[in-house]
């Protein structure tokens, strides 16, 4: 049976050839700090649940250290010239399509396929499992039929993650730091203070306070899901459910979507907001959430209105 | 209330454009430390959560198949496909991969489209073209504003459809909180409360994707009239 576990190895496989290929790469004045970040990466992959937690906590102050001190970076220049990308892209045109197409086809036939038929893979981790064996068929196909040097995926996907740099790590870094506060207990303290912000005996007020709840603290914390039940705790159990008699589930379900309002302002939600900006190599990292403000903040007052119109 | 030291030094760390890694870790160290932890026990809990996320990082596999398509003219490709038709503008274009992407997540296909599987190698450059198909050219910032928008339709698609699917992590964490309450509610009834929300989203989000449509093409008029 195929589990995450393979996903791990290949994953770490991938970034110890990045890593490979970056030091060899003598035109980066970087090449070691990108290839000891990477490595490290390519460790934690592969090696990650036979480090211990302390041991994996020393490989993330490492991480830290080589990022956080300017010691990686993207070489100048290797791009394919674009009068040779469109000259191929002429030739293969579709095919290029396609094999860009197989990524999620296989993603979607592997969920269903895995879910149905047990045994083959961890129906828990259909999708993960899917992409990543999407990877490999696509790469098989377009290398059959491109036969590009051997080494040019790799040196190719090394650049654009290079061009990322260490926002690659970014989401991990973030829930990880979610992991503490709940340690420390931070969800209590702020559910506490929010719970005391409300004016007695306002249905609308307790409803407001609520949706803009969810929404602040999930920008604070990047994520809805470690919003929800301090602000389920603090503010929709005890006023708007148990006071107020309203429905539970409208209550959770949209309070939960009023959360996904704050997620699309905030950097805290690096893998959606800021990855993307240096994915697409925007010069304001902050292009992303610019976009997303005037949806989101609309939305949130829609959201809050239909807690209020729907539940009491 | 110390504990809350960590979410100021975020803050301020992200205002200041410090890098985002080194807040993050002493922002949990300072956290750790205002609750009583000692230093050992902090990084041993990052580190667990650190192995335990390893899955939010697997994404990146599929950077060798974007670069080797990339190399031999993906992005090109995706463009001159828009330029050929002539009913693809940026405003429809978006709308429909938003409709698309919201679809697929109800269904809980959410892994299937995204930042650099989709939004990269295709959507983005697709919008350029769609924008160029109407602007004579298109500046440095009104490129950069239709790729934002572009990653932007992409996390408002999936945000405001994957709670309509019933099997999705937000939807089981609501089920098993309000359970802990003495609450027992039945999977379907939070998705079909997310299903007004999704309808809100897509009429604002789509609208503000015909007024960057519309706004591009003015800022176009005005070009050529200075001209």
């Amino acid at each position: 049976m195929i589990t995450l576990g393979f996903v791990y190895v290949l994953a770490g496989l991938t970034f110890a050839a990045f890593a490979f290929l970056g030091l060899r790469d003598r035109t980066n004045p970087k090449r070691f700090g990108n290839a000891a970040f990477w490595g490290l990466l390519a460790v934690s992959m592969l090696a990650g649940d036979r480090l211990g937690d302390f041991g994996n906590g020393l490989l993330v102050l490492a991480l830290v250290a080589i990022a956080g001190t300017g010691q990686i970076g993207r070489a100048p220049g290797g791009d394919v010239p674009p009068d040779v990308q469109a000259q191929r892209a002429a030739k293969h045109g579709n095919f290029l399509l396609l094999v860009a197409l197989i990524i999620p086809a296989v993603a979607l036939a592997g969920t269903f396929l895995f879910k149905w038929v047990p045994g083959l893979a961890d129906p828990k981790q259909a999708t993960l499992i899917s992409l990543a064996l999407g990877v490999l068929i696509a790469l098989a196909v377009g290398m059959a039929r491109l036969k590009p040097p051997p080494l040019l995926p790799l040196e190719q996907g090394r650049r654009l993650l290079d061009a990322v740099g260490w926002a690659a790590i970014l989401p991990q870094m973030l829930a990880s730091l979610g992991a503490v506060f709940a340690l420390a207990g931070v969800g209590e303290v702020v559910g506490d203070l929010i719970g005391t912000a409300i004016p007695e005996g306002s249905l609308f007020g307790a409803t407001l306070a609520f949706g803009l709840g969810m929404a602040l603290f999930t920008m604070v914390m990047g994520n809805a899901f470690a919003a929800f039940p301090v602000m389920l705790a603090a503010v929709g159990m005890p006023l708007l459910i148990k006071q107020y008699g309203g429905d539970p589930a409208v209550v959770a379900a949209i309070g939960m979507l009023a959360g996904f309002c704050g997620t699309l302002m905030t950097p805290m939600a690096a893998n959606f907001n800021l990855v993307p900006a240096a994915l697409l190599e925007l010069k304001n990292p902050y292009g992303v959430i610019k976009a997303q403000i005037g949806t989101a903040v609309p939305l949130l007052a829609v959201n809050i209105l239909f807690i209020w119109l729907f539940a009491f | 209330m110390l504990v809350l030291i960590g979410i100021l030094i975020i803050i301020a760390g992200f205002l200041l454009r410090f890098n985002p890694l080194l807040v993050i870790m002493a922002s949990a160290l300072a956290t750790g430390l205002a609750a009583g932890l000692d230093i050992a026990a902090i990084v041993a809990a990052f580190g667990k959560a650190f192995n335990d996320t390893r899955y939010v990082s697997i994404v990146w596999i599929v950077l060798p198949v974007i670069g080797l398509l990339e190399a031999y003219g993906l992005q090109q490709h995706a463009r001159s496909l828009i330029g050929r038709m002539k009913g693809a503008t940026l405003g429809r274009l978006l709308t429909s991969y938003l409709l698309l992407r919201q679809a697929m997540a109800a269904v809980g296909l959410t892994s299937v489209a995204g930042h650099p599987q989709t939004v990269r190698p295709l959507v983005a450059p697709m919008a350029e073209a769609a924008a160029e198909a109407k602007n004579a050219a298109l500046s440095g910032d009104q490129r950069e504003e239709v790729k934002a928008f572009a990653a932007a339709t992409d996390n408002v698609g999936l945000f405001f459809g994957e709670d309509i699917f019933l099997a999705i992590g937000s939807i089981l964490l609501m089920k098993g909180v309000l359970e802990g309450y003495g609450y027992v509610i039945e999977p379907l009834h939070f998705s079909l409360w997310a299903i007004p929300t999704a309808i809100a989203a897509f009429i604002i989000h789509g609208l503000r994707l015909r007024r960057l449509e519309k706004r591009m093409a003015q800022q176009d008029r005005m070009q050529e009239a200075s001209a």
